[in-house]
């Protein structure tokens, strides 16, 4: 880590300006440690997601293995029933909020502000919050394993009465409910701030149908989670009432229905499978006509697939829930949605068939994880349409046809379009190369392995093996497929494990990449490698939907009409960059206080007035919320950089 | 966003360095305040499924209630919301003083909502023995109406903060974006309230 810190590709290397005398600290450091936790360059942000990200990869990784572990052969002892119930509990928080969720916004912050032309996001300071809340959520989720209560233990989905009081006592489902509760608050406040940063602050020229649509995938997304999330924060506040408070929402003796968690859950968790799917799709629909060398097939398609895809998403929960009885009705109703959902998803999939039709395909390693993308995120639709049917659910359900089912759309849907995502962006994020037959070495390993493991679980859910089940009889006719299932495990982890030694050695050792790379289309790739702290010297123009291909055709006049764009920005004051700040990193460090008050900490015995829980949370909020009010005094503030005399994408003087 | 230099009158409607002409920070609270329809709304749904399936041990909400106070503090509340509309106008137009007064009176209609609630809250646990955890309806009465009294404190003591630095010269008419923003919000927390007001209370009284 601390080589990382050392060695920030981001920056520019001039002076920090100097901030205005202020009563409040302004740190200007850019390297070391105050750097990055002062940092509100959404560069930055964007790669501690990407390696937090990355870190809790090797952990929920490692999580999944020993749940295949234990599975390998019937009658395992190798984990106790608590522990497997913690590991798959665990294994799926994980790979959901803090893997796949992060990953997505790593891109979301590195890529979307420079396709649509911007200098940060519109509220950097908002945003550099969102990822610092993020971790204390991640460290709140984790803490479990260091605690004599364990991890939590009652499944990602948490259905109440499980998480009560009466049936899980320790503090285990407190700190579950604090940090899926803070990654929430996280997700939304990113989340705002995408919407507005494509909405308001696209470059010249920019309108939204000429946005690429990873920057399109992205403000669907951000729509999904500002929306959806509201409902799992009400859940998650009415199971934590009645743990800590006594009421009575799922407590059935006084009238408290366990089916309502249920609904809140599923109406945020199943717009949640399309924030996860959204970002993959954008992503690919970047990767594929680039190495296609043709714009994408029916582009407005594409997007308003997207869009539907979106909105449909909020419509099609209770298909979770087929087996709870809803009345033929409610369930006729949602397993319509649910078949009308693939429509756009099928839409989508023919349009990038049709962007590599008659295309001159290169086969380079993202070319290769976007079409393994396209084929292995199909299988798991198929299996998907399977589910829509009500009656043909009721009999995967619960079974491990669905964990087959959803691990082709999240592996080799979600997974294998970010890891295309990496190996694409990775000359823009940190200036070098990565080794290309290594990449693809690493891509047939985890291809195979992913389909090692996931193939045999449609044969063994059919053949009725359930879900969450700590071990099976010897009897059952699972043996061979659990075996092959868990070999393959291995090799995906192989896989995986050659992948980050690819980007690490690229991050470190990798030959230097000049600009634009792979010859791209989008606004991103007109920049040097890595970016300038400021992006873009001066704010381009854009002309056409393939920006940056346009300017490449027209080199002469993007050239001139720089230039004067140039002139007339330095006229009015130059390049504005905000100041950095330490007050959202200063609220997180009191939130993480304060949740260790609800969630940790155990309650006083006594009737005193004020006891250790209560101090604890109170200390906590007290320093976040004087965090909030300082960073709200120390305003919104900024200094400008002249370049006019350096050099482009080098250096920057202070004002 | 980039440059904010103030040349002649100060345009309040609209923002030229933005892509639609509307200031960042009145998006970023449409959004935030579409978010919180959706937290509002399952708070409401789940009060008003409960409402719909009442165990045996559940009180009579109406003879818990007391209409006439909740009648006034929703007026009073609305009121707050006039009030909270004259302070925006009055900074757009410049006239500091005059925002000073309306913001006043809208900390004070705020607190007088609260102290109602307060009150109310009292009157139910101790003189109704409706308590948030011996009823069903006690736990989505709390809930929901003690997660509104929050926003509604939040709003106060963002707008005692504002009153405190108009004087200190922090807030000043270029700063009518964030009390227009803060209208948003206060506006938005009011008419939660009489979402609030007609499903939880008024529905007992048909």
């Amino acid at each position: 880590m601390e080589a990382l810190v050392h060695k920030s590709d981001f920056l520019t290397k001039e002076e920090p300006a100097v901030a205005k005398p202020l009563v409040l600290w302004r740190p200007t450091a850019k390297t070391g440690v105050v750097g990055w936790l002062t940092t509100v360059d959404h560069k930055r942000i964007g790669f501690l997601y990407g390696i937090s990200a990355l870190l809790f990869l090797i952990v929920g990784g490692l999580e999944a293995l020993f749940i295949r572990i234990q599975l390998a052969v019937p009658n395992n002892t190798f984990l106790s029933a608590q522990q497997y119930n913690e590991m798959f509990t665990m294994h799926a928080t994980t790979m959901i909020f803090l893997v796949v969720m992060p990953l997505g916004n790593a891109f979301f912050n590195f890529i979307m502000p420079l396709q649509v032309g911007a200098r940060d996001v519109a509220f950097p300071r908002l945003n550099a919050f969102a990822y610092w809340t993020f971790l204390v959520g991640a460290l709140i989720l984790n803490l479990g394993w260091f605690m004599k209560d364990g991890a939590p233990n009652a499944g990602w989905f948490g259905y109440a009465p499980l998480t009560t009081k009466a049936f899980s006592p320790t503090h285990a489902i407190d700190m579950w409910i604090m940090g899926l509760q803070l990654l929430g608050v996280s997700s939304i406040a990113g989340s705002l701030n995408f919407i507005v940063t494509i909405i308001n602050m696209r470059a010249p020229g920019m309108t939204m149908m000429r946005l690429p649509v990873f920057t399109w995938m992205t403000l669907i997304t951000s729509f999904l989670i500002i929306l959806s999330f509201p409902a799992i924060t009400i859940a998650l506040i009415e199971v934590m009432m009645d743990r800590l408070f006594e009421t009575n929402f799922f407590e059935v003796s006084h009238g408290g229905m366990p089916i309502l968690w249920q609904h809140l859950f599923w109406i945020f968790g199943h717009p949640e499978v399309y924030i996860l799917i959204l970002p993959a799709m954008g992503i690919i629909s970047e990767i594929l006509p680039t190495f296609a060398r043709k714009p994408l097939f029916g582009y407005p398609i594409v997007v308003f697939s997207g869009a539907s895809i979106g909105f449909l998403g909020f419509g099609v929960w209770s298909h979770h829930m087929f087996t709870t009885g809803l009345g033929a009705v409610a369930t006729a109703a949602f397993s319509l949605m649910t078949m009308a959902i693939a429509v756009p998803t099928g839409v989508k999939i023919f349009n990038w068939i049709g962007t590599l039709w008659g295309g001159h395909l290169t086969m380079k390693t993202p070319m290769m994880f976007a079409l393994g993308f396209v084929w292995m995120f199909m299988l798991g639709g198929f299996s998907g349409i399977m589910h829509s049917a009500a009656p043909a659910d009721a009999q995967q359900h619960g079974s491990y046809f669905v964990v087959a089912h959803f691990h082709y759309v999240l592996i080799g849907g979600s997974l294998f379009a970010i890891l295309a995502g990496i190996q694409y962006w990775i000359p823009l994020i940190t200036g070098r190369m990565a080794s290309d037959f290594w990449g693809k070495v690493s891509f047939w390993v985890i291809f195979g392995g992913f389909n090692i493991t996931f193939f045999p679980m449609h044969f063994l859910g059919l053949n009725g093996m359930p879900r969450r089940t700590f071990t099976y009889d010897g009897n059952m006719g699972w043996n061979q497929g659990n075996f092959v299932s868990t070999v393959g495990a291995c090799i995906l982890g192989v896989g995986l494990a050659i992948y980050l030694a690819v980007i690490l050695y690229a991050y470190f050792k990798g030959p230097r990449a000049g600009r634009d790379p792979w010859d791209a289309r989008t606004q991103e790739w007109s920049l040097p490698t890595p970016p300038p702290e400021y992006n873009y010297r001066v704010i381009p123009t854009i002309h056409a939907r393939d920006s940056w291909w346009y300017a490449k055709q027209h080199a002469a006049e993007i050239a001139k009409e720089t230039s004067e764009h140039g002139k007339a920005e330095e006229a009015h004051g130059g390049i504005h960059m905000p100041f950095q700040s330490i007050y959202p990193f200063f609220a997180c460090v009191g939130m993480f206080i304060a949740a260790l008050g609800v969630a940790v900490v155990d309650a006083d015995p006594g009737p005193s007035l004020i006891g250790k829980k209560l101090a604890v949370t109170l200390i906590g909020a007290v320093i976040m919320l004087t965090g909030f009010y300082l960073w709200a005094l120390e305003g919104a503030d900024g200094y400008h950089l002249h370049l006019e005399d350096e050099p482009e994408g080098k250096t920057g003087a202070k004002h | 966003m980039s440059s904010s230099a103030a040349i002649g009158a100060i345009d309040h409607h609209h923002d030229p360095s933005t892509s639609t002409g509307i200031p960042n920070k009145k998006l970023l609270m449409w959004a935030f305040l579409a978010s919180d329809c959706m937290f509002f709304g399952c708070l409401i749904s789940t009060h008003l499924i409960y409402r719909l399936h009442p165990p045996p041990d559940v009180p009579l909400a109406k003879n818990v209630f007391s209409i006439e106070l909740t009648s006034f503090s929703t007026f009073i509340l609305l009121m707050s919301s006039l009030m909270m509309a004259l302070a925006v106008n009055a900074i757009q137009k410049g006239n500091l003083k005059s925002m000073r007064w309306s913001i006043l009176t809208t900390i004070l209609f705020g607190l007088i909502f609260l102290g109602c609630q307060v009150y109310e809250f009292r009157n139910f646990v101790f003189e109704k023995h409706m308590t948030i955890s011996n009823s069903i309806l006690g736990s989505t009465f709390f809930t929901l109406t003690g997660t509104h009294g929050i926003h509604v404190l939040i709003g106060v003591i963002w707008l005692t903060s504002m009153l405190i630095y108009s004087f200190t010269g922090r807030l000043s008419e270029k700063n009518a974006i964030d009390v227009e923003s803060m209208g948003l919000y206060w506006h938005f927390v009011d008419i939660v309230w009489i979402v609030i007001f007609t499903a939880v209370y008024l529905l007992e009284y048909l």
